[in-house]
């Protein structure tokens, strides 16, 4: 169970992780000051397991994988929001780290939830206002990369068997 | 509704009008599919039978079929042709590099990159991904380039480590396109000037605004650094077809100092940054037709800040003739079939669009020039991989001839290349701006992600030539950035605050 950080649209990767601390790519680095931007709080209070909501585009602008990589050293468990922006979809997929596509979870979450996260059904759990949401499937080819734990291993994988 | 998502085989078009905006058409061609009618007659849950699909053998890998061959021959007997489409530019690269004569958009391919490309920020990262695989060497040691661009010459301890992990790199990989101080560019400004992006490529970056080799007629894309990491260990990459938008500008005439960043805010202003979200962007007409290399270079590059995957421009004499003196091995161009099929087509009147300023957080928050004027201003930033070419130096030049930087302004300038650097400075230009009090820099991308060499402090306000404004790009949270084509920055470091060109040049 986690606890959920809402965040509106269009949240890009410069909120996410301002470039002014990309002088350094350590993921430890990154998560202390994931978010800082857009709100200070967040790098300092996020527990393990927590939860990001994001609106559409989330994740817009910059390629940078530092992006993805603060929210998973950050130790958020899942992203869900309404839609993502193209490089951080498959950056966040390539390095294992969830995100879930589901509009309904994103109008009926608060700030402050306590949601459960089933990853591998994409059921998402609201505890606090007692109502269930099912995100949607990923296309095969994606589950295939997620199932493999991210494109490195599954390229890997591939030039085993090549 | 397509239950399929956009992955069907359109055959036909149906010009639908979905309105005006501030007197442009805006017209969707809406393309009719093979599944569509199928769905109406109950059974379908896949697309084409393999029978159908022998031009097509890998739809029926990525979408293996559910329909009898017989509903399928019906379907497309009553409605004309199924696989005869015309394709995109976009798509005719992405089927000549997975080695298909066709694809559709929403088919997910597998195809050969023509180069791969990482910065100091992301290609550390990469090369930390590369490891994991256990490989001793890149794809090819031409095809992979490394650029260290972003906080170059480093700023401090901890970037100059960060360029170490790429230049240690690049000796022992071998890699023949790398650059060092003295010698390197911003990314995006350096490899179209080297000759290392040409038509009909298909490259990927490790940097979103790797989108701008499109104006040269290539499907370029910006993907993270794991991506690039398989992509400089394999040579490919997986890519989803996108669907295709197309805009078209009427006419070659544009109302003084318009320029390519102008009709790009224009076009973000209009559709949102996510307005092109995973598709193709395709700028075209004898308004695009019309333009330098420089304008078209800076129209692509911003497609990213649509969240397109791709902005591309058809090659032309201009193309051709700015790629034959660079190009040293061979290319192809490819142009978009009249049949192909566009999700949405856009359609402007190249006169009609006014000078461009976006306002703070994001791209889209575009308005006139006039309705910005006014505006106080503390620093104004010329430059970037947006605006950072020769003729963007020439505009910012002629207006600041002769004039000084307002006393309240600092103005920096970043020339894109070393080569863009030094002709500006034989043909007076670096010179007049220097009179005039203006700082101009060695290429870098410095400010222009609030990394280095003019940083704001909280309440600062820009004005700037590159191309985003979102939260804290420029330095403190609580600064803004405004984005403008070179002419209203100069004009505006005359003035002190955002002016129409007109106000500041007499004959303008
Ligand atoms: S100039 Fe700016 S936008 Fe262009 S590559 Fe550098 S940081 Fe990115």
């Amino acid at each position: 169970m986690g606890k959920v950080w809402k965040y509106g649209h269009d949240i890009d990767t410069d909120a996410i992780i301002p470039a002014r601390y990309m002088n350094r790519s350590e993921p430890e680095h990154l998560a202390a000051h994931c978010m800082e931007d857009a709100d200070v709080t967040f790098a300092q209070e996020v527990k393990a397991g927590d939860v990001i909501v994001g609106g559409k585009n989330f994740g817009c602008g910059s390629s940078r994988e530092h992006a993805p990589i603060a929210i998973k050293a950050a130790g958020v468990k899942v992203v869900i929001a309404e839609s993502y922006a193209r490089i951080f979809y498959r950056n966040a997929l390539n390095i294992g780290m969830p995100i879930l596509e589901c509009p309904e979870a994103v109008v009926g979450t608060e700030a402050g939830d306590e949601v459960e996260v089933d990853l591998k059904s994409g059921k998402i759990d609201n505890k606090t206002k007692k109502t269930t949401f099912q995100a949607k499937p990923f296309p095969p080819f994606m589950q295939e990369l997620i199932d493999a734990g991210g494109l490195i291993p599954y390229v890997k994988e591939k030039k085993k068997n090549a | 509704m397509n239950p399929f998502g956009k992955a069907d085989f359109g055959f036909g078009h149906e010009k639908e009008e979905i309105g005006t905006k501030h007197g442009s058409r805006i017209t969707r061609f809406r393309a009719f599919s093979v599944i569509e009618i199928l769905k109406q007659s109950g059974n379908v849950r896949q697309i084409g039978p393999p029978e159908f699909c022998d031009q097509r053998p890998r739809m029926v890998q990525a979408n293996p079929c559910a329909i009898s061959p017989g509903e399928c021959r019906e379907a497309i007997r009553e409605k004309g042709r199924l696989l005869l489409m015309g394709m995109t530019i976009s798509e005719k690269i992405l089927a000549a590099h997975a080695g298909l004569d066709s694809v559709v958009p929403g088919e997910i391919i597998n195809a050969k990159l023509d180069l791969v490309l990482a910065n100091d920020v992301t290609g550390p990262v990469a090369i930390q991904e590369f490891g994991k695989l256990g490989i001793d060497q890149v794809y090819d040691k031409e095809r992979v380039t490394l650029v260290p661009d972003h906080f170059t010459p480093n700023k401090d301890i901890a970037s100059a480590e960060q360029s170490k992990i790429l230049r240690d790199f690049a000796k022992k990989m071998g890699i023949k396109n790398y650059w060092d101080v003295g010698r390197v560019g911003i990314e995006h400004c350096l490899l179209p000037e080297q000759g290392l992006v040409l038509p009909g490529d298909l490259i990927i970056g490790a940097d979103s605004h790797t989108c701008t080799y499109g104006a040269l007629g290539a499907f370029a894309t910006g993907v993270g650094s794991t991506d690039c990491a398989a992509g400089m260990a394999t040579g490919e990459a997986w890519f989803r077809v996108p669907e295709s938008l197309k805009f078209v500008f009427h006419g070659s005439k544009f109302q003084p100092w318009v320029g390519g960043k102008d009709l790009i805010l224009y076009i973000i202003g209009k559709i949102g940054v996510d307005g092109a979200r995973y598709k193709a962007m395709e700028f075209t007409g004898d308004g695009i037709r019309s333009l330098s290399m420089d304008n078209r270079l800076t129209i692509s590059n911003m497609a990213i800040e649509a969240g397109a995957k791709a902005g591309i421009i058809e090659p032309d004499e201009i193309t051709l003739a700015y790629v034959k003196a660079r190009a040293k091995r061979d290319y192809k161009v490819y142009k978009s079939d009249p049949d192909a099929s566009y999700e949405k087509i856009y359609e402007f009147n190249s006169e009609d669009i006014p000078l461009q300023v976006a306002f703070p957080h994001l791209p889209e928050n575009t308005k006139s020039v006039d309705e910005a004027s006014g505006l106080k201003i503390d620093q104004v930033v010329i430059g970037s991989c947006t605006n950072g070419r020769l003729e963007d130096l020439e505009i910012a030049a002629k207006i600041l001839k002769g004039k000084k930087i307002h006393p309240e302004i600092r103005c920096l300038v970043f020339p894109g290349t070393q080569d863009i650097l030094l002709e500006a400075m034989r043909r007076g230009w670096i010179e007049t701006m220097i009179q005039a009090g203006a700082a101009v820099s060695t290429p870098t991308c410095g400010p222009c992600l609030g990394g280095h060499m003019g940083i704001l402090a909280k309440g600062e306000r820009a004005l700037s030539t590159t191309n985003r404004n979102f939260v804290g790009r420029m330095g403190h949270p609580q600064s803004e950035v405004y984005l403008c084509n070179p002419a209203v920055a100069a004009a505006s470091a005359v003035r002190g605050e955002i002016v129409h060109p007109r106000e500041v040049v007499n004959n303008g």
